[in-house]
């Protein structure tokens, strides 16, 4: 189905051209929405039961093969340098359900692309998974991308190398049955849900210029959006800052620029919440 | 056959030949014509299913007289078969309910605020060593051995209680009797012998007992452990493929089994498709396999679900150890032990989904764990599909059949008839598209009788039991 289309003999009409052209802009378009399905499969955590490692897995190697591929293509590279550039800083949110606007990769560049913040290996479970196909319909016919982003890589890293100093402190046994195991993997829950996932999108290139404004951003971020329980049960119980709020303060703090669009995004994005957190 | 004779004062080598293929009673190597009867079914009738009912493992004991099931409640139900009545000797005996305990219960992870599923995801049980049969349950965290005991004779006339139980006065006794054993009626108990606990971080999907009777083996996303089944308190990983940074993980293990005969060699199996061979005796700790079985990609049908439908859902040595069955999403391969780069037969389960799998990934069904299983002779085997259907592979014969487990085919000694989904435009009558096939009625778990031909569908709530006519 998503093959990598096959090469078309040149047939020496000028249709061809135009036939390729609708081929890879439909073939991206199916690659979009399939990246966009698979972040929102990794992001729904109904965190009751432990989700399937095996399926979070598959899931996750899935969009680092998209994202790859757009890699290549040169359509990931363009989203990053658009949101990279200083006039945008939403990056300072971090907690799970953050939603921003986004624009579409080709068309406007000037806009923040919309970010699925996403739970990592810790925070799946299958039977939740949307299968409302206006969702996905949503996603495609806006023709925007749903990525993750390097900056917010950066920032679960953060919390991952704090993460990873309480955990040095512990021992693990090759031997199990002992009690430190628990311990172990309550420490690596937390390393699961912050890093991993950020972790593999992560960018190697990043842009020089962002990391001090980052460190300025992240000085009077609350620590406690860290905390294990709070991550793990971010969209079960009720968050420090609900997907709403976090919309209407997005609104607030975006530049006059991209306003507008994102306001129009917004009320879209609103409406897939409702759907996901609604549910 | 060989033999000598004397022709012309000198020996003769004389070398007749025979048909190899020997039609016994029973299992016919060479036969290929099963003809699967309706036998029974159990379970509740109820369009409205009750998620604790969903069976989530079917088992036969070493014999064939005990069939065990687990389900998403963590009760374990065990079948007894009846034994054949001389009234009606051509008729094979039923299975009927023998016993049933409540294997696992739910619980609470408080360091994690995470429920623990009671759900069963294995049963195997263990080799018979006296009257009692014993049985390794397993749900995501813990293992449990129970042993399943007959109880049909009470002492009666006790010295210092009476018939109710109450205790008499020492001083009212007068005279003493001895207690005899009396007949009642048969009970059967279960009993929680040994409880294998806190060993595993990640969900259990595999536990395969060993073929010294001593061991066995148990494992989850990321590691494999070695226990004893006398010692509860600890026991020895012999493979980890946990990575340092967890953000690194790509690959996890799915199934995992002992060899048949070789106490020494196991084999697991991941999601990316592959299988290795481990042999215990060349390290601790088993990371580097002693064989790698994989067979590469074919590039023209590479796809952004060629990794998840390669995933290996359920791997099985066949009883001669020789060779190991692999079910990944749309086919089952058998595969020499001694041949690595391939696998030496394939087969289609379900290629006509290869066009849906978008569909399938929304709806999550591609990542629906399929097993598969051998027959007695390793002549056959099976696995299930969608709609109800399950699929049985001749491999001398290379004849394939499609059945399905449904109330309508039900009556007693109905032959059931083959089924067809139609891939083409044009859809015969009787075929059935690949659009109406219903994806919530999934056959995950069958089980083939470890010596003749009658097998244990599960669907969903429901367990069939089919017979061979010739049976």
């Amino acid at each position: 189905m998503y093959s990598k289309g096959t090469k078309r003999k040149f047939s020496g009409s000028a249709d061809t051209a135009t036939d390729d052209k609708a081929m890879a802009a439909s073939y991206s378009l199916q690659r979009q929405s399939l990246l966009d399905m698979s972040l929102i499969k990794l992001q729904l955590c109904h965190m009751l039961v432990e989700p399937n490692l095996c399926r979070s897995v598959l899931i996750a190697n899935t969009v680092r093969q998209i994202q790859e591929e757009m890699t290549h293509d040169g359509s990931w590279q363009v989203v990053t340098e658009a949101f990279s550039s200083p006039s945008h800083g939403p990056s300072d949110r971090l907690v799970a359900t953050e939603v921003l606007c986004r624009s579409p990769v080709l068309e406007q560049q000037g806009g923040g692309p919309k970010l699925y913040s996403v739970m990592g290996y810790n925070g799946c479970r299958e039977e939740e998974v949307v299968t409302d196909k206006a969702l996905c319909s949503v996603a495609v016919g806006d023709g925007a991308p749903a990525l993750l982003l390097g900056t917010i890589g950066h920032c679960w890293d953060r919390a991952e190398l704090r993460v990873a100093e309480v955990e040095a402190g512990v021992s693990e046994d090759s031997l199990s049955g002992s009690g430190d195991e628990e311990e172990t993997r309550c420490r690596e829950g937390t390393k699961l849900a912050t890093g991993q996932v950020f972790g593999m999108f992560e960018i190697k290139n990043s842009p020089p210029g962002s990391d001090p404004a980052l460190e300025e951003l992240f000085s009077d971020v609350d620590a406690s959006y860290y905390d294990l329980d709070t991550m793990l049960t971010g969209i079960q119980s009720t968050p420090k800052m609900g997907p709403y709020d976090l919309l209407d303060s997005l609104a607030s703090s975006h530049g006059p620029t991209s306003n507008s669009t994102c306001r129009a995004d917004l009320n879209e994005l609103d409406h897939i919440m409702e759907i996901i957190v609604g549910s | 056959m060989q033999f000598a004779i004397k022709l012309k004062g000198q020996y003769v080598q004389i070398i007749v030949h025979f048909p190899t293929s020997v039609c016994l009673v029973g299992n016919c190597p060479g036969r290929n014509d099963f003809q699967w009867c309706f036998s029974q079914v159990k379970g509740a009738i109820d369009e409205d299913v009750a998620e604790a009912d969903i069976i989530s493992t079917v088992e036969f004991n070493y014999s064939g007289e005990l069939l065990a099931t687990g389900d998403k409640g963590g009760r374990v139900v065990i079948f007894q078969r009846e034994q054949e009545s001389k009234n009606r000797p051509h008729s094979r005996g039923e299975y009927n309910v023998y016993s049933t305990f409540q294997s696992h219960e739910p619980e609470f992870d408080y360091l994690k605020s995470l429920e623990i599923e009671e759900k069963i995801n294995k049963i195997r049980w263990l080799p018979q060593q006296n009257a009692a049969h014993s049985l390794l349950s397993t749900n995501d965290k813990t293992i449990k051995l129970w042993k399943i005991s007959e109880r049909d004779k009470r002492a009666e006339g006790y010295n210092l209680k009476d018939e109710d139980g109450r205790l008499r006065d020492p001083f009212r006794i007068t005279s003493l009797r001895v207690p005899v054993l009396m007949p009642m009626d048969l009970m059967v108990e279960a009993s929680p012998r040994r409880i294998f606990a806190n060993a595993h971080t990640y969900h259990i999907n595999s536990i395969s007992v060993n073929s010294d009777h001593e061991t066995y083996l148990s494992a989850d996303d990321l590691r494999i452990n070695l226990w004893h089944l006398e010692i509860t308190d600890r026991s020895f990983n012999i493979v980890d493929i946990k990575p340092a940074n967890m953000e690194e993980l790509t690959e996890v293990i799915t199934a995992a089994e002992c060899h048949p005969h070789q106490c020494n060699v196991f084999v697991y199996s991941s999601s990316k498709g592959t299988i290795r061979l481990c042999d215990m005796r060349a390290a601790a700790l088993c990371d580097r396999q002693s064989k790698f079985f994989e067979e590469p990609e074919d590039p023209s049908s590479r796809s952004f679900f060629s990794e998840i439908i390669s995933s290996i859902s359920d791997v099985k040595f066949s009883h001669s150890g020789r060779y190991m069955m692999t079910r990944d999403y749309l086919s089952v391969k058998v595969w020499d032990l001694n041949m690595e780069n391939r696998p030496v037969e394939t087969y289609q389960v379900h290629e006509y989904l290869r066009s849906k799998l978008c569909s399938l990934y929304e709806n999550d069904c591609i990542f629906d764990k399929f097993e598969c299983c051998w027959n007695g002779s390793d002549s056959a085997i099976m696995t299930g599909s969608y709609n109800n259907f399950f699929r049985m592979f001749d491999r001398n014969t290379r004849r394939d059949i499609t059945l399905e487990a449904s109330r309508e085919n039900s009556k007693p000694r109905a032959v059931l008839k083959p089924r067809k989904v139609s891939t083409g435009g044009k859809r015969k009558k009787d075929e059935i598209s690949v659009d109406s096939l219903d994806f919530n009625k999934k056959i995950l778990h069958t089980a083939w009788h470890p010596k003749e031909n009658v097998i244990a569908v599960a669907a969903t709530n429901n367990l069939y039991i089919f017979q061979d006519k010739i049976n």
